[in-house]
Order: structure tokens, then sequence, then C-alpha cells
């Protein structure tokens, strides 16, 4: 069997509350990274706190939400974090969610190697029929890694964001089974 | 324009920083032993706090930034040495009315007039307009507080209210003083410098 957590660049595991705080301790000062990945508005937190958000969401982890963290093949950095949450599984829809907090990792194609992994995990391994993710308008790197992976832009919420007193809006795109089948056939 | 590769958090001598459980309590402790400095920061009666009872304000706070979603603290670094040296916050925000109240102090005397507050300030406005989009800001100040008064006036803060002898300390009544800044006269500010 193909190891499913393995990309070209990038590897999807799983850390400690506390190696995860630390990290987001670092990456969130850097309000670039917030504002790319969130549209809540940027602030900082304890790594006590960040500690207790991760605890919480690790608490939810296996039943319909299927988080990782990511980490570079060649020193084994912890750069970035991941996640599907599946909507409802009779329909087979789940939200992707993806963040590079190390900015020396953006636009190098870590991220889109990730995002290949987690939409292998989500068709071969939790055999979805479609992933739907979403992001802002002025973040135009993801939206040429998602176009790369294969999701379509499916729909435009018109200025639905505002930041630095200007509207934005938020984008939404997806991939269905059959297109990301055609684009990787599996091998077994 | 967008701006979204401009820091929120980074400014040329202070950065904010998150709340540090390990080394803040035991320097904000200091902080609360000065007692000119509290009588600038506060306006309840002023008390010493131990480590351990700032330790219990900064759960307090981070549950209501959780909880509430009305209040956004930061702790505020000097960038040379990384010294925890103030703090800032924009509380009470009323979003359905687009107000917050804004409150700053440099608790560490040597860090004092050094314009590191006025960098705070300046962080903090960007962020108030910028990135939780308010409407407008207020700033509370009794009449004593000479140096706040200025630094609110310099950023272009008109006085609103003047609630006489609201404040009572040495056996003296003071005015309070609200001060208020618009996002748009904000905004014509910094787009006037270019």
């Amino acid at each position: 069997m193909k190891d499913i957590y393995r990309g070209a660049l990038v590897r999807l595991a799983a850390e400690s509350p506390e190696a995860m705080a630390k990290a987001y301790l670092k990456w969130d000062v850097d309000s670039e990274f917030h504002r790319l990945a969130d549209s809540a508005p940027a602030q900082l937190w304890s790594q006590k706190k960040l500690k207790e958000f991760i605890e919480k969401n690790d608490e939810k982890q296996g039943d319909s939400s299927f988080r990782f963290s990511i980490r570079t093949l060649e020193n084994d950095l912890l750069i970035g974090g991941a996640g599907l949450w599946i909507q409802r599984w009779n329909l087979g829809d789940a939200w992707l969610g993806i963040f590079i907090g190390e900015r020396e990792y953006w636009g190098k194609g870590y991220g889109s190697d990730a995002m290949r992994l987690l939409a292998a995990y989500g068709f071969s391994e939790l055999n979805l029929r479609r992933i739907t993710l979403g992001l802002h308008s002025y973040n135009e790197r993801a939206l040429k890694s998602y176009q790369k992976v294969g999701f379509q832009l499916e729909g435009r919420v018109r200025g639905e964001g505002m930041r630095d007193g200007v509207r934005y809006d938020s984008l939404y795109m997806g991939i269905l089974r059959e297109e990301w089948l055609k684009m990787h056939l599996p091998s077994p | 324009m967008l701006a979204i590769q401009t820091q929120l958090f980074e400014a040329q001598d202070v950065r904010f920083a998150p709340i540090d459980y390990e080394t803040h309590p035991e320097v904000e402790s200091k902080w609360t032993h000065d007692a000119e400095f509290m009588r600038l920061m506060e306006l309840k009666p002023i008390r010493p706090l131990s480590p351990e009872m700032v330790k219990k304000q900064y759960e307090t706070i981070e549950k209501e930034m959780e909880e509430d979603k009305n209040l956004y603290y930061f702790s505020i670094h000097a960038k040379a040495d990384n010294q925890f040296i103030g703090k800032a916050m924009i509380e009470w925000i009323d979003w359905a009315h687009g107000n917050g109240f804004l409150r700053l102090g440099i608790g560490s005397a040597a860090h004092r007039r050094k314009g590191y507050g006025s960098q705070a300030l300046r962080m903090l406005l960007r962020f108030a307009f910028d990135e939780l989009n308010l409407y407008r800001v207020t700033a509370v100040v009794p009449a004593y507080n000479e140096g706040a008064i200025k630094l609110f006036q310099k950023f272009g803060f008109m006085e609103e209210v003047r609630r006489r002898k609201a404040i009572h300390r040495d056996n003296e009544f003071w005015d309070l003083v609200a001060f208020g800044l618009l996002n748009a006269e904000w905004r014509e500010q910094v787009n006037g410098q270019g």
C-alpha cells in the first residue's frame, strides 16, 4: 500500500499540544499569516491558552474532524497544519482548511504538496464525494495553488470581509471525486 | 488600499506580544507596586498585586477574549531586548455600533518618555480601524493625566465629554475627560501622511 502521509516535499503528522502551541505562538505574531488564513481579527494568545484550544480540538479528533500537522521531509520542520471536517457523512462532503505558518515556505510548493496529500486522504481514505474550501479574494497565491491541485471556483460572496478599510470577497472552491480520480488515479 | 502584508504587531521600537505566563506576572506585579503609574493607568482604587494575582487577572482577560469577543489585549515588548514594558487594549467593544475603548500604559519606568507609548497607540489605532473595522474609539482620561491627554490630542482625538469633578484623589476632585477618534478622521490622517 502507498504511504498516503508522504508527499514530495512534506508529510502529514500529529503533534503534541505543547509543540503545536509553541509553533502557533511564533506564527501568530505574523499578522500577514493570520490575515491570509483567517477572517477573524488577528489576535495574540498566550501559549497556555493556545494549548487549551488545541487540547479542546484534539478531543473532537476522529469522529468528523481530521486534523494534521505539516512537516517538511528534508529537515522535519513543523511548518503548518491542515484538516478535513466532515459536514455530513451521508453526503460525503468535507471542508478543507490548510495553512503554512513558516513564511520561508510560502510560494515554494509546500502548501500545494500538502493539499494533494489532504485531498488524496479525503478521497481514498475517507472516500469523500467532494471537498469544499474557502479563501479571501486577495489571497491570490492560495487561489493558484488550489487551482493547480484541481479545485474549481464555485462561488463568490461579494464584500463579505473588510480589512484596511476595503471590502473584499469570500471565494468558495470545490473538487468532485470523479475530477480527482481523473487527475490522480491512485496506484494500488 | 489593502495592505495585508504590512505587519499589525510590529512598530519601529516596540511590538505587540501575547501574554507570557512564565515571565510577565513577576514584571507586572512590580508595576502594580508603583502607585504613581497605577493611578495614571486605573480609575478604580489601586492595590499592589502579587504575581499570582496578576496571573489570575491574565486568565480572566483571556477568558473574556475567548468567550465575549469584545476585548483585544496585547502585551507591549521593547524590540531591542524583547523586554515586557507595557500593555495595550481595546475593551468593551460594542459591535452593533462599532465603538471600542482604548487603554494603554508603559509600566516599565525605564522605558517611559521614549515615544514607545506613541508607537503602541499607532499600532492599536491601526488594529482598531484596519482589522476590527471599528467606526470610532474612545479614551477616558482623568484630567491630571497630562501625558495621556497630550498623546491622544497628538493623534487627533477630540474632547467629547468632560464629566466634571468625577475623580476624587488626594482630597481633590478632577474632571474625567472622554476623547474620541473616528475611523474616517484617522484614515484621513494616515492617507495624508502618504
